[in-house]
């Protein structure tokens, strides 16, 4: 499959890539109530599966392959498999441990019948789970997890072993928003498909342009740069006019194709994802011919319309130019650090404390809820350094 | 910067805390560290008994959980290497491990490394192998190429991620063979940097001097001489403990002779001779790292750092560096001066620097225009042009006020951020002012002034803008000014742009924006409705009614006088303590509010800004009192007294006139006023007026000719903070001579009050009239302690108070609040003054609105010059 990076990479060299779009709000259109998740196979299962898109790999392979097909008739490059959640955690609170490596073999293979009618890629889906590595579920116990690193890199291990054999080109670690957590999962992919391509794809909870556990999208790209990911980008939680301050972060410093899948705008009232295919592809628009990005596609509550019409947008216009590497000593907490620059302005970008809003909810439409809920309550964050130490107010800098 | 406190084998209290489970007080170590500055947080949980991996691993949850902390990058510390890899699981961010090294052989060395390498981490390798630690250069180079190929070639490691420690190694020990430790160290870097390119080194310095330990002259000599050889050899990271270094340039050179000798090994008997020069001295230490890789950078780093830091040491060397680069001196200023004070100015805008350090960047900018002088008045003289600033402000005091550190700080911080600034100084009338404004084409006026007649005199001054139609806005800033009276009683008097600008913080943004013709515009707009919104809260509570006098005196507050104190003498005291005395009785609160510093003294020592400040602070301060660079005088007495009505009468008829609140609270509180505090007949009244502030001015003035605002400003909060502590002091006094018998109480004590009596003064709240002062130093003598008064009331020197003493257990200080025209009218008539002069000295206290409102400075036309 080494030849799958060239496939990409030829592309990308060429013009811009489409991903596709979301999963759930299809679902929800074709799927209602516990008897259609459950299908045959699922009759007796002693917990509620409705609500479980990954489960319908195998109980509606027909219609996963239909949402497919929509989105590479709308003109999608890549598919991302629907396995969004299906690891031995994730599926933990519906009891179907057991059978999420099945869901992700299949989720893969379902996606590889598909893009093969159309000459599509076929990008696994690797989801953020619904416990965090970095934050404690316990607010009287900030240093308990409710998971410890190697159970996360094994559960992802078995993930990504089954979306390899079902034929994925590469894996698609998205929705990142611990970054630990991701790095479980670089570990992972290292040992159970060393020859897979990476797309680490960053979610900033708000627009503080912060991930859940806290880091800015500078800091993640320096702790997982190391993974030399084919491609890096932002997706969900915002829609694309809130993402572009974090787009343009990573456009100038990730020397590697650069992507960007929005929602379709902020949630509304209901907590839909409304805006229209007309605006959320002229944002992209926009992104694109300001040399951006390399990939875009759409996240919560994009549709075939959305995905055709970001097509449109992006049609013709160059794709980014992906920058040399520059070699620095770097490290990161939640903020950069760059040795030899002057220490003290390279410390980040000072004061912010991370904010600990819970995601807005993932691609796939349900949002990593923890068995038993609050697994992402962490402790109130105390208030940014400068703020409680000093009288200065911190207005923007004078131009 | 790298925090070195939350390692368990340098910290005796971060050992403790851990050992006995309490990690939350742990962690708080390492919030000190990241307070302190730290730029990465070096953990380590290497202790005999204790499970490494399960303590490492629940303090860095912990860390993670504090995003203060977890702010900055993390070096995992041990030598064990499953607390390493434990540590590793821990970070979402990219760390170091610290260490690894070829001791047990290549296979586990690379195994490790492929580990540390999954979890992207960067690396610290020692200079170690299977034969052990290396102590000659050629065996540091060897085995860090040996290293270095290893891991960049068959793990892949980004050679930018290697940090080699090529081992200090204690010197001057008394063994032959560690004679050449040092120059091992000093030889083996270039040959490192070469060899390995892209990586870093760094190393512990504090090891090298590990035979002189207590003997810290000696050491931190060793430190400076051998850090600034090993950062020239190329060294990237020096970790030091043992205090602050001292400059290189300023190690006595008998001393930095021998401390070569021994670091390059230049004579046999290098050792003996330092081991001589150590027994003959000894030295103190204060605990800090520094950092001086800095000194590597491009000259235009170097500057920028030094103006950020406020670093004077290598100013002039580093200006005359980029001199010679530049094609004309003044490139130089425009160029990489003015860009380091870009930064200075966003760091400052963005919070990230406080005013003491702004203040030290501005000296050490002003020490290289000053360097850069010469060369372009010799350029000037050839026909070369002058420096372009972004725009022009006129600062000036008002008439009658004597108070300027506020704007002082304003100016500096303007200067810092590339503004011309004209300072006239203090008492400054309001036609100087504008003349100046015209003929030096300023873009803007500030204003400032610290007690409430000089509110009187910023109206006076709009107005004269008016007249003149001027269309420079006016900055209006300073302890007594506000938002409210900007919007009430200012901005009505100019048509254009009146901005209050609450602290040194904002006045960057307000100028800037107020230079930019659409931001001046927006500003103007949002300023103007704010002031209305203001004008209307403040129409609000003008509509409240207030109580008739009468009913307000019916309402009086009613106290005991059946057991009256007499004090030991009546008549006045001169009283001239030594500095010293005085400075056991400062309140250092308000010192750091000065610097708008906010925080409780003594907590906000835990701020490096607040330490630093309070360092310098300090030595100033030794200084002043060792070689009584200030004065200290002041009198106070004691006079027979009743009351009268409202009024405070004396024996030979002198008569204080006091004021009455007036508000109708609606509960069971009083209507107060400070006579209720005084019998009505057999009863005393104190006084006293002191000044710790001669010889302030020209001491500041001095700082200011060397180009140093710091500690010019400095000076005038260290006096004020003296004549403050100087009331304090007499107060004490006063009150034993009259009524306190029982044993001093303790400083926090009188910084709390939690004494019996209050000392007013006018111009106060509770006695709002500053022209009661002509009395009070009549009364006095005042003049024979050195002070006097301005035609506002100010006192000179600045640093003066002066107030009255009422003994009563009762007595408290209250604000006189709103006051309606039947009291002033009444208050007019006992204190002997018209109407309209009583409404001018109350103005800011009037319910109402005088008929008469002329301003009280006739103003001369522009044309008639001086």
């Amino acid at each position: 499959m080494q030849d799958t990076r060239e496939r990409l990479e030829s592309i990308l060299r060429q013009r811009i890539g489409v991903l596709d779009g979301s999963w759930g709000v299809l679902i929800q259109k074709r799927v209602r109530g516990e008897e259609e998740y459950r299908g045959d196979r699922f009759r007796d299962h002693p917990r509620d599966v409705a609500g479980n898109p990954d489960l319908l790999n195998l109980t509606r392979p027909d219609m996963v392959r239909d949402i497919h097909r929509s989105y590479f008739e709308a003109g999608a490059d890549i598919a991302t498999t629907n396995t969004f959640t299906a690891t031995r955690i994730g599926q933990a609170d519906y009891a179907l441990e057991d059978v999420a490596a099945e869901m992700s073999l299949e989720g893969a293979r379902l996606a590889r019948e598909v893009a093969d009618e159309f000459g599509g890629l076929v990008a696994g889906s690797v989801g953020p789970l619904n416990v965090s590595l970095s934050l404690s579920p316990r607010v009287d116990d900030p240093a308990y997890r409710s998971a410890t690193f190697d159970q996360v890199a094994e559960a992802y291990a078995e993930q990504i072993r089954a979306l390899r054999e079902g034929g994925s080109d590469l894996l698609l670690i998205e929705t990142v928003f611990d970054t630990l957590n991701a790095k479980a999962a670089i570990v992972a992919a290292q040992d159970a498909a060393p020859e897979l391509p990476l797309w680490l794809s960053f979610t900033a909870v708000d627009k503080s342009g912060r991930n859940l556990s806290g880091q800015t999208v500078e800091a993640f790209w320096i702790s997982v740069e190391h993974a030399r990911p084919l491609v890096v980008g932002v997706n969900c939680s915002l829609g694309a006019a809130e993402m572009r301050p974090f787009v343009e972060d990573l456009a100038q410093i990730a020397p590697t194709w650069v992507a960007c899948y929005p929602n379709a705008g902020l949630p509304n009232a209901l907590g839909e994802h409304d805006e229209l295919p007309e605006d959320t592809s002229r944002f992209l628009g926009e992104f694109a011919r300001d040399g951006l990005v390399n990939i875009v596609g759409g996240c919560c509550g994009t549709t075939p319309e959305h995905v055709r019409q970001i097509v449109a947008a992006v049609d013709g216009v160059a794709p980014r130019v992906v920058p040399e590497r520059r070699a620095a000593t770097r490290f990161s907490g939640l903020e950069p650090l760059e040795l030899r620059d002057d220490s003290r302005s390279a410390a980040g970008s000072g004061g912010r404390a991370p904010r600990r809003a819970p995601p807005r909810g993932p691609r796939a439409g349900r949002p990593p809820t923890p068995p038993g809920g609050g697994v992402h309550r962490a402790p109130a964050p105390p208030p940014p350094p400068g703020q409680e130490t000093a009288a200065l107010p911190a207005p923007p800098a004078s131009p | 910067m790298i925090g070195e406190r939350t390692n368990i084998t340098g910290s005796a209290r971060f050992r403790r805390l851990i050992e006995g489970g309490d990690f939350q007080a742990a962690l708080d170590v390492a919030l000190e560290q990241v307070r302190g500055g730290a730029n990465l947080l070096d953990v380590n949980m290497d202790a005999d008994l204790l499970d490494g991996e399960r303590a490492m691993t629940t303090f860095l949850n912990l860390v993670a959980t504090e995003p203060e902390v977890a702010r900055i990058p993390i070096v995992i510390d041990s030598s064990r290497w499953s607390v390493l890899e434990a540590g590793l699981r821990c970070v979402q961010g990219k760390g170091a491990v610290n260490s690894l090294s070829l001791k047990e052989g290549e296979e586990a060395f690379l195994e490790q490394a492929r580990t540390v390498r999954r979890y992207g981490a960067g690396v610290v390798v020692m200079a170690f192998d299977e034969e052990g630690q290396a102590e000659t250069a050629e065996r540091k180079v060897a085995i860090c190429e040996r290293a270095y190929r290893l891991l960049v070639e068959q793990v892949g490691f980004p050679p930018e991620d290697l940090i080699f420690d090529p081992n200090v190694l204690a010197v001057a020990t008394g063994i032959e063979e560690h004679r050449g430790f040092a120059k091992a160290f000093l030889e083996a870097l270039p040959l490192i940097k070469d060899r390995c390119p892209g990586a870093r080194t760094s190393g512990g310095i504090s090891n090298l001097s590990f035979s002189f330990r207590g003997n810290d002259a000696v050491r931190e000599a060793m430190h400076s001489s051998f850090l600034f050889h090993a950062i020239r050899a190329g060294l990237d990271m020096g970790i030091v403990n043992a205090g602050q270094l001292v400059v290189y340039e300023d190690i006595e050179p008998d001393l930095l002779e021998r401390v070569e000798d021994v670091i390059f090994d230049r004579r046999p008997d290098a050792t003996e001779r330092l081991v001589e020069y150590a027994s003959r001295v000894r030295g103190e230490a204060t605990k800090r790292e520094v950092d001086l890789s800095w000194r590597e950078a491009p000259v235009e780093k170097r500057l920028e750092h030094a103006l950020v830091h406020g670093i004077v040491d290598f100013i002039e060397e580093d200006t005359e560096e980029a001199r010679q680069r530049a094609d004309r001196p003044l490139d130089v200023i425009e160029g990489p001066l003015m860009s380091g004070m870009q930064v200075v100015g966003d760091l400052f805008g963005a919070g990230k620097m406080f005013l003491p350090q702004v203040v030290k960047s501005a000296r050490a900018m002003k020490r290289a225009v000053a360097y850069l002088e010469p060369y372009m008045e010799a350029e000037q003289a050839a026909g070369g042009g002058a420096p372009r600033a972004r725009g022009k402000a006129v600062l000036a005091t008002v008439k009658g006020d004597v108070h300027d550190i506020g704007k002082n700080i304003v100016g500096v911080v303007l200067g810092c951020n590339d503004y011309d600034v004209v300072d006239l100084g203090v008492m400054v009338p309001a036609e100087r002012i504008l003349d100046v404004a015209v003929e030096e084409e300023a873009d803007v006026v500030g204003l400032s002034g610290l007690i409430t007649p000089s509110l009187d005199q910023m109206v006076d001054v709009a107005r004269e803008m008016e007249r003149r139609g001027m269309d420079l806005p006016l900055l209006i800033g300073g302890a007594t000014t506000s938002r409210q009276h900007t919007a009430v009683r200012i901005a009505p008097a100019y048509s254009q742009p009146v901005v209050h600008v609450l602290d040194a913080s904002r006045v960057v943004r307000v100028v800037s924006d107020l230079l930019d013709a659409e931001r001046r515009a927006r500003l103007d707009v949002e300023n103007r409705a704010d002031q209305n919104r203001l004008r209307d809260l403040h129409a609000e509570k003008e509509r409240k009614p207030l109580l008739p006098l009468a009913r307000a005196r019916e309402n009086r507050q009613r106290v005991s006088f059946d057991d009256l104190s007499v004090p030991e003498f009546t008549g006045r005291r001169l009283v001239e303590p030594d500095l010293a005395t005085l400075r056991e009785y400062v309140d250092w609160q308000f010192f750091f509010h000065a610097w708008e510093l906010k925080g409780k003294f003594p907590a906000i020592l835990e701020q490096p800004v607040a330490r630093d400040l309070f360092d310098d602070a300090q030595r100033l301060l030794d200084e002043i009192v060792s070689d009584e660079l200030l004065q200290a005088r002041g009198v106070y007495g004691f006079w027979p007294a009743r009351a009268d009505g409202d009024d405070v009468v004396l024996a030979d008829g002198m008569r204080f006139c006091f004021l009455r609140q007036q508000s109708d609270y609606g509960d069971s509180r009083p209507n107060r006023s400070l006579a209720d505090y005084v019998a009505p007949a057999g009863d005393h009244l104190g006084a006293f007026a002191v000044t710790a502030g001669i010889g302030a001015e020209e001491l500041a003035a001095r700082f200011t000719a060397e180009h140093d605002d710091y500690h010019a400003i400095m000076v005038k909060a260290l006096a004020d903070r003296l004549a403050e502590a100087f009331a304090e002091y007499v107060h004490e006094v006063a009150r034993r001579a009259w009524y306190e018998t029982g044993p001093k109480l303790p400083s926090e004590q009188l910084i709390a009050e939690r004494f019996r009596g209050i000392r007013p003064a006018f111009g106060y709240p509770a006695c709002p009239d500053h022209s009661e002062k002509s009395k009070l130093f009549a009364l006095l003598g005042a003049e024979e302690a050195g002070l006097a008064l301005t035609e506002t009331y100010a006192m000179t020197p600045a640093a003066s108070v002066s107030g009255i003493y009422l003994a009563h257990p009762e007595a408290r200080y209250f604000s006189v609040g709103r006051i309606a025209r039947d009291q002033v009218e009444d208050y007019a008539a006992r204190k002997g003054v018209s109407l309209a002069g009583a409404e001018r000295s109350l103005r800011p206290n009037l319910a109402y609105e005088p008929v008469e409102d002329e301003p009280e400075v006739k103003v001369v036309s522009a044309s008639s010059g001086s």
